[in-house]
């Protein structure tokens, strides 16, 4: 066609007109991706006009009733991912020392492996050994052992290797001679860890969590299936609940207008959320930066 | 020159991410193909599925897909055209009848079932009231064991719950629950699962389960047990219609689909999943 | 005395050696033993369903019986479908971004890159709804599922993209200027080959994401059990398989474990090639360095 008349060799040689092409696949994608979130915030628009959009803010959720109360779900989702932290964040770098600091060779190379293989486990299977062989197990200490501890537990195994890796790359960045220096003093292992290596590869420690905790805030289907997916404050760490992911999937087959806006309006919230906790991430790492490691 | 060129570059382009958008809406729409998408109530779903076989061993070239998702979800796909048929495991509201055509498919009812080795074998409604409110909260009271009652609930926008709050008289948020399922099936496996769960299933969904050996039990409502040969009778209180649900003109296929799904060629297939046969006259 | 004192002080540091090294082994263990927990169950009740005919044949009764292979084929085409549309976008907006991008305008787009690698898959799955199933009619179809899934790994493949090419020490593109290389001569004759395995193992998590995926295709290719026959014909995935026999199928769990295991095997092929290319070029990379 048009491109045939043209000598397009010049078009290999010249930065500026390759750059050009590449720039305008790059304005594309933005643009896809710009869409995309523009997508959920216009939908999100019928919600937010709306006249239950104060419900909003409240607790109750009863779509059919035009009660659209996402604190409850929302809490929901931050005690689950708080547990899956407190219990994945201890393990995962106790791991991460362990083969950093522990191990030596192939044992080392091995556990590694394991662990890099395990961060693409699918939450689906996870949820499924959740449902099948955790929840007959905490059902002896609660009526139906699909609660906030199992989704928690559920979800800390998700994100565990993801602590592990960031945290082992974060202690492989100490530098060598601060070892040295610890053994010349004929410091312990345990005080050169404790006092020296934790502190310097503090900064990338907390992003792997952080990086956990979008992982964790963000999963659906391992929560869904062991959660027990009741739409109310829980009261204790044994009462099911139901999280925003598990929300939009639970709902987003049959809602309508204002109950479908006001699923737009939990993803907004989920976007939001998500773009906190990576500013929070960047700015940790920043500090990291400017101290020169 | 250069500018030149530099336009015919970025038309060029664009001329290509334009026609590759394009070629994604140039598509026929759903009812030209032989294909026909039912979705909706998950009481009806393994059935229609079943139909939907015979329908294509019958008739080679046409692709009939099935998806559960409950009531709702059949009656917002039909609405948005996204499915050619629903399901609705109820009678149309007067509101509903005015937008889309119903088309009775068979009978059934709501029944709670127990697990296997629950002792209770009956309950009053006042005692399932106390139960889903959250009045009594062990099996004691009813005879049975010292353990907590694991207390079952639909989620919203299915037809169970909505034929359940009718029959016990209670608002959603009056109800005090452990676990809430979606499917008919996610609900067995539930109450099969835990010992101590009471939850309510269509009659013809737990008759099946029973008989193919699944570990829960119907327990009887004011001494009645829900059976479908009671909802054939006419005798059960918490009965309801299975329906198929269009909206407006319909494809030769989806015509073709309904008059199968309605005519004696399906008796038995309706009857192996326990619901009751309703022919067209 | 002197001598006494540090004895006591020496002691005193062994013993918290001693706790604190049995405190991480004791850790390691347990996270260790829960593991082998999970993997010790797929493995045996995944493994009597596993059969050759489990691979080759369709489910039956819902997926109580029969075996996988529409479902395997329905998960190749949707990601046939996302891989054929992410690598040529991503590969190019990276590209821009690593190298022609201007400081500031590349920190912003970057960062909501990352926003976007972050954000859950299930807001994926209701833009791919909402889109691709209702606005561009498209219906419940793998070719709605495949586009969902490679918006969804699109920003996660240009990261890991751009985390290759950063790796790629400045040195080459200042000796590339010296020398008057064209841009595309560089990139194709220098930066390619180099970031080569980096962008693989990127390209190959990417997809070993998009496998494990379920809640974006849940409502977008839907539950049907049946091979397609078209880019519009319904389908559902290995993981949203799993999810149907977990949570609504009575019985089902043996199939769901056998499918997990087919799952998880099929993740672990993916995963290794990547990792053996991350670690191979973590090593090539120190050797460029001190040659």
């Amino acid at each position: 066609m048009i491109l045939l008349r043209l000598n397009i060799s010049w078009l290999w040689k010249n930065n500026r007109i390759f750059g050009s092409l590449l720039f305008g696949v790059t304005a594309w994608v933005c643009c896809l991706l710009i869409f995309i979130v523009g997508f959920v915030v216009q939908e999100a628009f019928p919600f937010f006009f709306s006249d239950r959009a104060w419900t909003f803010i409240s607790t109750d959720w009863y779509p059919t009733d035009g009660w659209f109360g996402h604190v409850s779900m929302l809490v929901g989702s931050l005690l689950v991912t708080g547990i899956a932290l407190i219990i994945a964040g201890p393990f995962g770098i106790a791991v991460a020392i362990c083969i950093h600091f522990y191990l030596r060779g192939r044992l080392a190379n091995i556990l590694e492996f394991i662990f890099d293989i395990l961060t693409g486990m699918p939450s689906v299977v996870l949820g499924l050994w959740g449902l099948t062989a955790l929840v007959p197990v905490m059902s002896r200490w609660s009526p139906s052992g699909t609660h906030v501890l199992t989704a928690g537990i559920v979800l800390a195994l998700m994100v565990v290797p993801t602590v592990i890796m960031t945290s082992l790359a974060s202690f492989r960045l100490v530098p060598t001679n601060l070892r040295q220096a610890a053994q010349a003093l004929q410091l312990s292992q345990a005080t050169f860890i404790i006092r020296i290596a934790i502190p310097a590869a503090k900064s990338g420690l907390y992003s792997g969590i952080v990086l956990a905790c979008v992982r964790a805030f963000g999963e659906t289907m391992a929560v869904l299936m062991v959660a027990g997916n009741i739409a109310k404050m829980p009261k204790s760490i044994m009462d099911p609940v139901r999280t925003l992911t598990s929300n939009i999937a639970l709902e987003m087959a049959y809602a309508l207008d204002t109950h479908r806006a006001s699923l737009y309006m939990s993803g907004l919230l989920l976007i939001a959320c998500v773009t906190v906790l990576v500013f929070i991430q960047a700015s940790i790492r920043t500090k990291d930066v400017a101290i020169g490691q | 020159m250069t500018l030149q060129n530099l336009k015919y570059i970025f038309k060029y382009c664009n001329l290509i991410f334009c026609g590759f958008s394009t070629l994604l809406v140039a598509q026929p729409s759903l009812s030209d193909t032989g294909q026909l998408t039912v979705t909706g109530s998950s009481t009806i779903a393994p059935l229609m599925s079943e139909i939907g076989k015979r329908f294509e061993k019958m008739h080679p070239q046409t692709r009939i897909e099935v998806q559960t998702g409950g009531s709702s979800r059949g009656i917002a796909d039909v609405r948005r055209n996204l499915a050619d048929i629903g399901m609705v495991s109820r009678a149309l509201h007067t509101d509903e009848k005015k937008i889309f055509d119903g088309h009775l498919v068979a009978l059934d009812g709501i029944s709670m079932i127990v697990h296997k080795t629950n002792p209770v074998m009956n309950l009053s409604k006042q005692d399932i009231i106390n139960i889903y409110t959250g009045a009594t909260t062990d099996w004691t009271t009813f005879g049975g064991p010292d353990t907590p009652i694991t207390v079952v609930n639909k989620a919203e926008g299915r037809s169970t719950l909505e034929g359940f709050l009718g029959y016990v008289g209670l608002e959603n948020r009056q109800i005090e629950a452990d676990v809430i399922v979606g499917d008919n099936l996610q609900g067995i496996k539930t109450v099969a699962a835990n010992p101590n769960a009471i939850g309510y299933v269509s009659i013809g969904t737990a008759e099946y389960e029973e008989a193919h050996g699944t570990a829960i039990r119907r327990v009887q409502m004011d001494g009645v047990l829900a059976s479908t040969e009671l909802v054939r009778k006419g005798e059960f209180e918490v009965a309801r219609e299975l329906n198929l649900m269009t909206k407006g003109t319909i494809s030769p296929l989806a015509k073709q689909f309904i008059d199968f799904t309605q005519s004696k060629d399906v008796r038995d297939l309706i009857e192996a999943q326990y619901f009751v046969a309703v022919e067209k006259q | 005395m002197v001598s006494n004192q540090k004895r006591a002080v020496s002691r005193q540091q062994d013993f918290k050696n001693k706790v604190f090294t049995a405190l991480i082994f004791s850790l390691t263990g347990l996270l260790l033993l829960v593991i082998l927990w999970i993997f010790g169950q797929i493995l045996i009740r995944g493994l009597g369903t596993i059969s050759w005919e489990f691979l080759i044949s369709n489910p039956l009764n819902s997926g109580r019986a029969g075996g996988i292979a529409s479902i395997l084929q329905t998960t190749a085409w949707v990601l046939l479908i996302a891989v054929t549309v992410t690598v040529p976008l991503g590969l190019a907006t990276s590209l821009w971004l690593s190298e022609f991008k201007s400081v500031r305008l590349g920190a912003w787009v970057s960062k909501a890159i990352y926003i976007l690698a972050g954000v859950p898959s299930i807001v994926y799955g209701l833009f791919g709804n909402t889109f691709f199933c209702l606005y561009l009619q498209l219906g419940y179809s793998i070719l709605a599922g495949g586009l969902t899934l490679a918006a969804m790994i699109l920003p996660y493949f240009i990261h890991t993209c751009l985390l290759g090419f950063n790796l790629v020490d400045n040195q080459w593109r200042l000796g590339a200027q010296a020398l008057g290389l064209s841009k595309i001569t560089f990139i194709v004759q220098i930066l390619l080959p180099q970031a080569a395995p980096a962008v693989a193992a990127g390209l190959i998590l990417s997809i070993g994401r998009a496998t494990a995926e379920t809640a974006a295709l849940l409502f977008t290719s839907g539950f049907v059990d049946k091979t397609p026959e078209s880019w519009l014909d319904s389908g559902r995935t290995l993981s949203v398989h799993i999810y149907d026999l977990a949570l609504n199928i009575t019985g089902g769990e043996s199939g769901a474990y056998g499918t997990a295991l087919v799952l998880i095997v099929l993740l672990f092929m993916i995963n290794s090639l990547a990792h053996q290319l991350v670690v191979s070029k973590r090593n090539n990379r120190m050797d460029g360095m001190n040659g």
